[in-house]
């Protein structure tokens, strides 16, 4: 009686949340993407993660910082897993400004693993300033700052589209279908062809947003495939364990007359 | 009666299971609750430091921070290093040839952690009746090789990873 | 209480028997009589405890890394994800920990509703756990501003505003909770001390609220006061402990199932953009176990009004054991009632989706609604419904009716229905 109850009340609660709230009419629904590090044990894609990551370094680190990464991380198992000499190389080819010296002197110097992410701008102000007003987000966890993750950054990385009729755009001020509003500061930066794969992939727009977005995907969340793997065996830890203790549950109870 | 006995069997055996396998369980929960107390990758991954030895005179040393501890740099003159050699092994707490402690063809360049191998002090230099090291906190004197000679500190003090990078440049770590 | 005087066996135990009666507490804790016929909404108390203990050896270990200062919470935060051995697994833990904290409070409390376990003798009882409610109210939303993430911040600026509804002196009240002249880094700095503090609070005042209820014992799904120890009762261990034991392992199974593929889905994104004091997020929302207060101090077009209206939907419960009129605890007993009861449970869940939703249109419609039921519920119809309703027969105990059949067997299969 009780559990019928329930049930009732349950689904009622779900029917709240299945009716979507009736939503403006310029919001699209993201792309649906069927990323390998979806799922109870998805993990990432090395090489499009590698891909991902020459995408950022040739294209969006002019403007986007990444300040919670270091390069080191670029070699940690779960991630790109670059070698250690490609780490160091990479690391190498940022100057990195370091000091103060004996001298009290600030001086730049290559750098190296441990190091963070060098930024393109000194802060968030000359970010703003440099972009007409439009601060570039730090990318290090905007798949996890961004309502629809990977699909959303995907979607917009290739929902640039000329204007519908009738909407006027200001300078420097693009039309993208999937972005909160529509309008976006950030100029269509991908065309085909525009970085060479080392591993001789085609650079076509949709391989290039995909590849960058599975390398943001890494950097917001680089714990992910580590989480699949121990949930994984705690679940089914967890299963074994409860079963074992309803089986004693039900041993101790048979003692007395009363069900369990 | 067998059958009563058998039932009590597998009782015993459940309750062992569970026990046993809670137990599996709760050490597993707890090795994550200490480990994040170790240092973390950030600092497993600290950079090695440089430094700059070509304005450093013969009987003059510097110190520097590694790992946030100071290392000692000394440029040892010929007659410390004879008189570090000199030192007979039977004379030492914990015996180890000057030769041991510096690299080869480099003798003069002494790179060791400015610790106290007792509780961890930072020494003074030119200090104690060994020419060397003295340590303010528990009277440990070190000879010019940093090798403990009197006091309490177990150990001589402890020479890190280190290289030259070139004539003007040593790496430590 | 079992009567009966514990004597510990060896010497050494009774000499420090004697001067600290521990073993006497801990034979109490094990033996204490508890009605057979609990069902498995009685195993949250325990799950309660787990929870709370959870946050507490957690929250430590956070608290280790974490910097509770405006320029460096946000990066502390991401070091602890990133850098810090299994930090994201704590983290995980701890910030979805508080989504299961309430889950299970709220099954708890609703449990106490339907079995009428508020009631004479256990007032008292009821009485401390809504003070731990409350607490964990403030301690869920200082916690959640700590990360400093815009949600952090902007929800920390819209509840602190709660108070400058005050009359006269709400501005200033305003100003003493921030520190400064709006949320800024003395704010976080002092939320953080007192996240640290309350579960602490909250933890003494369970150790109150076990006490309070192994005075007059557990209330049981029946109702009915029984005779401790009889053959209604069985001993805490293991009948009790085994069977808590279960439940928790299944919840646990829930608990990892978020914590493991879906660690931020109770969350909201917009909490991973740092916080910027000149930037409101379009569309501000508390943690959903908030959100059925967000939607009652959104229903009133009257800041004060609102406020109000907010804070007497917690402090009414605190009044629920003398509205409450019925003799009868258990609405398994009362057939009217219990229809009630059920309304108001899809009355609060409703209440909480429209706290999620935009407070426009239908929504407000809704919430305006199931504001009025909220109150109704408790000022009318539990008063009117305890006085003229005619409840179903109550047995004599637990085991008479189940086992014998008593006088009358049709009774004994009703109860073995319901309960």
């Amino acid at each position: 009686m009780i559990k019928s109850k329930f049930k009732f009340v349950f689904f009622t609660f779900l029917l709240f949340v299945i009716i979507k709230p009736v939503q403006s009419a310029e919001m699209v629904d993201p792309i649906k993407v069927n990323w390998s590090f979806k799922g109870l044990t998805g993990t990432f894609d090395r090489a499009a993660l590698q891909r991902g990551f020459q995408v950022y370094k040739e294209v969006c680190a002019s403007c986007h910082s990444m300040q919670y990464l270091s390069y080191r991380n670029l070699g940690e198992p779960g991630g790109p897993e670059f070698s250690q000499e490609e780490v160091k190389a990479i690391a190498a080819s940022f100057e990195i400004s370091d000091g103060p010296d004996s001298q009290g002197e600030m001086f730049t110097r290559p750098g190296r693993p441990s190091d963070k992410f060098k930024s393109p701008y000194p802060n968030i102000q000359a970010a703003t300033a440099a972009n007409g007003g439009a601060y570039p987000p730090d990318m290090s966890v905007l798949v996890k700052a961004r309502k629809g993750g990977a699909n959303y950054i995907y979607s917009v990385l290739v929902g640039y589209e000329d204007p519908p009729q009738g909407v006027n755009l200001d300078d420097g001020v693009y039309y993208n279908k999937y972005m909160i509003g529509n309008k976006i500061k950030m100029p269509n930066n991908l065309i085909d062809g525009l970085v060479e794969y080392s591993d001789g992939t085609e650079s076509t727009v949709d391989q290039m947003a995909k590849d960058v977005t599975t390398f943001l995907a890494w950097a917001a969340e680089p714990e992910l495939e580590e989480r699949h793997k121990i949930g994984v065996k705690v679940i089914i830890y967890l299963l074994l364990l409860t079963i074992l203790v309803y089986l004693s549950m039900k041993k101790i109870w048979s003692r007395i007359d009363t069900e369990v | 009666m067998s059958k009563e006995e058998k039932k009590v069997n597998r009782r015993d055996f459940l309750f062992t299971a569970s026990y046993t396998l809670g137990a599996v369980g709760l050490g597993a929960v707890i090795w994550p609750m200490i480990d994040q107390m170790n240092p973390d990758k950030a600092q497993k991954a600290l950079a090695t430091t440089e430094v700059d030895i070509s304005n450093i005179e013969p009987g003059n040393s510097v110190t520097v921070l590694w790992r946030g501890k100071p290392v000692f740099l000394k440029r040892r003159t010929p007659e410390e290093i004879a008189e570090a050699r000199a030192v007979k092994l039977d004379d030492l707490p914990d015996p180890q040839k000057d030769e041991d402690r510096v690299k080869e063809g480099k003798d003069e360049w002494l790179v060791m952690l400015g610790v106290c191998t007792h509780l961890g002090c930072v020494p003074l230099k030119d200090k104690g009746d060994f020419n060397g090291w003295f340590c303010p906190c528990h009277g440990s004197h070190y000879d010019v090789s940093g090798r403990i000679r009197k006091g309490p500190a177990p150990t001589n003090m402890e020479i890190p990873k280190f290289e030259f990078v070139d004539s003007n440049t040593i790496k430590i770590g | 209480m079992s009567e009966h005087q514990y004597v510990p066996k060896s010497k050494a135990g009774k000499w420090f028997n004697d001067r600290l009666p521990l073993l006497t507490l801990g034979a109490h804790l094990t033996d204490y009589p508890t009605p057979k016929n609990l069902n498995y909404w009685w195993t949250f108390g325990g799950i309660l405890t787990f929870c709370l203990i959870t946050q507490i050896v957690t929250g430590i270990v956070l608290a280790m890394h974490y910097v509770a200062h405006a320029d460096l919470a946000f990066a502390s935060v991401e070091h602890i994800m990133r850098d810090v051995n299994y930090g994201w697994l704590i983290r995980y833990i701890h910030s979805n920990g508080a989504s299961m904290f309430f889950l299970a409070v709220y099954i708890h409390i609703f449990r106490s509703l339907f079995y009428g376990s508020y009631k004479s003798p256990r007032e008292v009882i009821w009485i401390i756990g809504l003070m731990i409610y409350l607490l964990m109210m403030a301690a869920a939303f200082m916690g959640y501003v700590l990360p400093w993430g815009q949600m952090s911040f902007w929800g920390a600026t819209v509840i602190t505003n709660l108070f400058s509804a005050i009359p006269l002196v709400g501005d200033s009240i305003t100003t003493w909770l921030w520190g400064a002249y709006s949320v800024d880094n003395p704010t976080l700095n002092r939320f953080f001390s007192l996240h640290y503090l309350i579960p602490f609070l909250i933890l003494g005042l369970v150790v109150l609220h076990i006490w309070a209820l192994h005075v007059p014992g557990n209330n049981n799904p029946v109702g009915i006061d029984i005779k401790k120890p009889s053959k209604d009762t069985v001993p805490f261990h293991p009948y009790i402990t085994i069977k808590d034991a279960f439940a928790l392992l299944v919840f646990m199974i829930i608990f990892a199932g978020f914590v493991f593929f879906t660690p931020n889905v109770l969350g909201h994104s917009d909490n991973y953009i740092p916080a910027n004091p000149l930037v409101t997020p379009a569309h501000i929302v508390p943690e959903w176990y908030l959100l059925p207060f967000y939607a009652i101090l959104r229903s009133v077009p009257d800041k004060l009004g609102g406020v109000i209206l907010m804070f007497s939907a917690i402090f009414i419960l605190f009044v629920l054991p003398w509205l409450d009129t019925s003799k009868v605890r258990s609405a398994v007993f009362r057939p009217i009632y219990r229809q009630f009861f059920w309304i108001l449970v899809i009355d609060v869940l409703m209440l909480g989706y429209v706290g999620a939703m935009p407070a426009e249109g239908i929504y407000l419609v809704l919430a305006r609604v199931g504001t009025i039921y909220y109150f109704l519920h408790f000022i009318v119809v539990m008063p009117v419904v305890g006085y003229l309703e005619k409840t179903d027969p109550i047995p004599m105990s637990i085991s008479e009716p189940v086992l014998t059949g008593g006088a009358e067997p049709s009774l004994a299969r009703k109860v073995n229905d319901k309960v």
